[in-house]
């Protein structure tokens, strides 16, 4: 089992954007996808995911649409808007700078 | 920006709030079924993969609350569901409720009437334009604001700082419009009245300066819409109909705007006359300097001109007039006053009872608050154990906070709606009242803006003091505590706030309960006082000869002849005339002299007495005492020598002594000496609250007064009697309006003052003494209710009834009796000054003392009556049982 970080405040949003960004996402897949891409790495409790969607959504960053799911269900997928794309690109490299800046930073 | 985003969240919310809250539990539900789906393939069984899925949620209501926050609306949605949280827990405790709305109508209702009154009195302007720059003048010498005819018009001549001067006397007249003679207030107002005032007609026209020709020369009516409204019955015709007044011919050329009535607040005359005309309602000589018979001079100061600039000037006008005039125009000084309400004279005391009247329901509604807080407090604390749950279940402080705020507001709201529906209905009873029988007064208190807003804002703010008390107990929950040991946890701290409320509402509740006490005491010893005269079994009779046309000769014969026919009514025992009466309307006074004294001037005088035209027979019928020599008779008139009779008072300041002032000789200003003949005893001729004062009886043959009261002594029923003299003086002549009233109803003016401040000390004592009930109820009860358990575990190992009580209501009685000691100290502080308004308030009184503390005592008993059974009744093994 590898071992899971606490989510830095402030990032779920970055995830949630990211994880929508690879293709329209009901919220359960949107949790599957982060958990996915971040290699089972990092741990976000399930409920906490809804406010993070609609805090977006009322930014107008992400777009939503009832569908059908794949297991047959009623469920919301949602999507970026250009806003969301926009943002997405700009927070990615802030973060990319940071990152980088504080791992030169400890790493010397 | 953000006001009106909120708004519009809250009117979307209102629309669309169960859609959404649909659709969000549709879509986390759907996560926990997919959550669920996956979990199934792991090979659980679906019902154990739908409870691991909804555990691995989280706290689903937690989450969903926060969703909704992060889609915004949450302004407006929160409030909406506080509300309905607030209103459904209200409908689960409406004994709660229903008490709590009612003690604030209750309270906010007493403001709101006590404002009402203060704000039309003192706040709201007169109904004229320009009404702030409108003032009155005032002699200080003194000490009123009557001016001669001559001297106003020298005033309006020569002065340089208002727009214009108006003046207006008020008088009676009889009016004859062919019905029955009508006994009619009139106002005498200068031609310029209405132009300067800057008013217009509601129909016909007013009459303007240019209609002044000389004496008697403007012989038209302009009515006051009330009066028109009353006794034309609105007739529109009635412009341009000649009536009589007084027998003399006049034309009603117009009615005034229904506003108007006058520039003194609560007068309300029944038309205007111009006062050229006055020598047809008066006998007084219109152009006499000496005689100030003018009620008030008034104008609009010029813009840019500032008070002390024209007193400056009038005074200066003033010193002018002196100069020329030295006997009647010396000590011309003027200072400004409001006309409204008669300057300070009625202004300063109606301010002073209004204020106090203010602070004390001010008081009410503090006391009230601390009630409904510690009912809060109690409610709060009788709910802790669902607080704690709330808390435990991931409820915010603040949400919870805003829980309480939103129910207090809604109880303080209803109550405020309540109690000023219930303000404004006794308002416009107010409103058409008449509080003294005689004279056209109105209160004129209808509630306007103002008073709705001043209500709204009481009831907030009130909402949010009361709302307040138990924030400190919910901030303070520990959830954990309350569940694991239940809510009875902290007795017998030493002090808390809630303490300190219920004394200070005793307190309140004892000082009103005090002071009116003290006023109704001090009221009725009033009425038994002796005012040199009897009330008992006596009638005054008010006629007035001018009315029906009698002058100068004709009036004494027939004076005489209605005394001849009274005397002639069945019952009638005595009677007598007078011109005026004391505690009447109105009083004559002039300087007196001694015998040696050569120069008459003011300075000179060995007194200023009231002066009274009597018949002979008027000691007998008043049932004033002779204490020595005699009474006139009928011979004492004209032919013969000038006499008085003075009272102590007068005796005293004249001779020095009673003895040497029998058969003594004094001075009037005119140099006429007069003998005095007999010496009455002192009574109260001007207001129940005065010093003795010096008063001389004249004959009324050697001085006639067209204004004449008969005054009977009957033991006849007074209205049988009434109707009897009205007949008999209709017989007499039919055109001569009468007036009867008893002498008690006479007092109604001087008594009207302490009566309302009986009355609104009363109503405000009940309401504290209410307030004080529930307060100390509600505090035993929670006293109680939180140790019942304890009581039955005393009453099981073997308490005795007194040791039970003393546990359960020590505490409280002990707080009441403190906070009634504080409240009699301090309303026996505010007895002093309720001596100013009731005659001989006094707390320093036996059956005062006694009657505060008994009544306190009977609000303990029955605030704490339930309680205190509550508490005997436990029964040790039930309680046991259910804890």
């Amino acid at each position: 089992m590898t071992i899971q970080a606490q989510l830095l405040p402030g990032t779920l949003d970055l995830l949630i954007l990211r994880a929508v960004s690879l293709g329209p996402l009901h919220g359960y897949g949107v949790l599957l996808r982060i958990e996915q891409i971040s290699g089972g790495a990092l741990l976000i409790e399930q409920g906490a995911l809804y406010p993070g969607l609609f805090r977006l959504i009322r930014q107008g960053l992400l777009k939503a649409d009832w569908g059908i799911s794949e297991n047959n269900r009623r469920a919301k997928f949602y999507e970026l808007t250009t806003a969301g794309r926009k943002r997405l690109r700009e927070e990615t490299e802030s973060w990319n700078r940071l990152a980088t800046a504080m791992a030169s930073a400890l790493g010397s | 920006m953000k006001l009106f985003d909120s708004l519009r969240s809250l009117v979307t919310v209102l629309f669309r709030r169960s859609q959404m809250v649909r659709e969000m539990d549709e879509e986390l539900h759907s996560h926990i079924e997919h959550r669920a789906d996956d979990l199934e393939r792991t090979g659980l069984p679906r019902r154990e993969a739908e409870r691991r899925a909804r555990v691995e949620f989280g706290g689903y209501q937690r989450f969903k609350e926060e969703s909704r926050q992060a889609l915004g609306g949450n302004f407006g949605e929160t409030v909406v569901q506080d509300v309905r949280f607030s209103l459904r827990g209200l409908r689960k405790s409406p004994g709660f409720t229903i008490a709590a709305v009612l003690t604030l109508a209750l309270a906010i209702g007493a403001n709101a009437v006590v404002f009402s009154v203060l704000n039309a009195f003192i706040i709201r302007p007169l109904n004229v334009p320009n009404a702030e720059s409108l003032y009155g003048l005032w002699r200080i010498a003194t000490n009123d604001m009557a001016e001669s005819y001559p001297d106003y018009l020298d005033l309006r001549a020569r002065n340089h700082s208002f727009e214009d001067l108006v003046a207006y006397n008020i008088a009676q007249a009889g009016l004859d419009t062919g019905k029955d003679p009508y006994r009619s207030w009139i106002e005498e107002a200068s031609g310029n009245y209405f132009d300067a005032l800057g008013l217009q007609p509601y129909i016909g026209r007013f009459f303007h300066a240019s209609d002044e020709h000389g004496p008697n020369s403007a012989p038209y009516i302009v009515l006051t819409y009330a009066f028109w409204h009353s006794y034309f019955q609105e007739d529109r015709t009635v412009v341009g109909r000649v009536v009589q007044l007084n027998k003399h011919p006049f034309t009603i050329i117009g009615v005034a705007s229904p506003e108007f009535h006058g520039t003194l607040s609560f007068f309300n005359p029944d038309y205007f006359v111009p006062m050229v005309n006055h020598p047809q309602f008066d006998e007084s000589d219109m152009n006499a300097r000496g005689d100030r018979w003018i009620f008030m001079t008034l104008g609009h100061l010029k813009a840019g001109v500032t008070e002390a600039q024209a007193i400056a000037d009038l005074n200066s006008i003033g010193a002018e007039l002196g100069r020329a005039y030295p006997k009647e125009d010396s000590k011309m000084n003027f200072k400004l006053a409001r006309p409204s309400l008669y300057g300070d004279y009625l202004g300063r005391p109606v301010l002073a009872f209004m204020t106090g009247l203010m602070l004390l329901s001010g008081l009410i509604l503090l006391a009230a608050c601390a009630n409904l807080g510690s009912l809060f407090a109690a409610r709060a604390a009788d709910r802790s154990r669902e607080v704690a749950l709330r808390l435990a279940l991931g409820s915010s402080r603040t949400r919870i906070l805003r829980s309480i705020f939103t129910e207090a507001v809604l109880i303080s709201l209803a109550g405020g709606a309540i109690g000023l529906s219930g303000s404004i209905v006794l308002l416009k009873q107010l409103s058409v009242w008449q509080p003294i029988d005689r004279w056209p007064l109105h209160l004129a208190v209808t509630p306007d803006a103002k008073v709705y807003g001043v209500a709204l804002l009481l009831s907030l703010v009130s909402g949010f003091l009361f709302g307040a008390v138990p924030v400190r107990q919910i901030l303070r929950t520990n959830p954990y505590e309350v569940v694991k040991s239940g809510a009875s946890g902290r007795i017998g701290r030493r002090f808390s706030l809630r303490d300190l409320l219920l004394i200070l509402q005793v307190a309140i509740c004892a000082v009103l309960i005090t002071s009116s006490i003290v006023a109704v005491r001090g009221l009725a010893r009033s009425m038994h006082n002796n005012f040199g005269f009897e009330l008992q079994n006596t009638m005054l009779v008010e006629t007035e000869l001018n009315m029906a046309g009698y002058r100068g000769d004709d009036v004494p014969p027939m004076q005489k002849r209605m005394i001849d026919a009274v005397k002639e009514i069945p019952g009638v025992e005595s009677e007598g005339l007078a011109d005026q009466v004391p505690l009447g309307d109105a009083q004559a006074d002039s300087y007196v002299f001694t015998d040696d004294t050569s120069e008459l001037k003011h300075s000179n005088a060995a007194a200023h007495a009231l002066m009274f035209k009597i018949s002979p027979e008027y000691f007998q019928a008043a049932g004033t005492a002779l204490l020595s020599g005699r009474a006139f008779t009928w011979h004492d008139d004209e032919d013969s020598p000038r006499v008085a009779v003075v009272n102590r008072q007068l005796a005293r300041k004249i001779f020095g002594s009673e003895a040497k002032a029998m058969d003594g000789y004094f001075k009037m200003p005119s140099g006429t000496r007069i003998q005095v003949v007999g010496i009455a005893e002192d009574g109260k001729y001007g207001s129940l609250t005065e010093d003795p004062r010096p008063v001389m009886f004249l004959p009324i043959l050697q001085s006639p007064s067209n204004t004449a009261y008969l005054v009977i002594r009957s033991s006849r029923d007074p209205e049988q009697l009434a109707t009897a003299i009205r007949r008999t003086i209709r017989q007499i002549d039919a055109a001569l309006p009468v007036y009867v009233q008893t002498r008690y109803k006479a007092m109604d003016a001087f008594l009207f003052a302490p009566r309302m401040a009986t009355i609104s000390l009363g109503v405000l004592g009940v309401l504290g003494a209410m307030l004080s009930v529930t307060g100390i109820f509600g505090m035993a009860a929670f006293a109680v209710s939180k140790r019942l358990r304890e009581f039955g575990i005393r009453i099981a190992l073997g308490a005795q009834r007194t040791e039970v009580l003393h546990a359960a209501l020590g505490r409280t009685f002990g707080l009441l009796a403190f906070g009634s000691v504080v409240g009699l100290l301090l309303g026996l502080a505010a007895g002093k000054v309720l001596a100013f308004i009731v005659y001989q308030a006094t707390p320093w009184d036996p059956i005062v003392l006694t009657g505060v503390v008994l009544a306190m005592l009977l609000l303990g008993l029955v605030a704490s009556w339930i309680p205190a059974r509550r508490a005997l009744d436990t029964d040790p093994l039930i309680l046991l049982r259910e804890e």
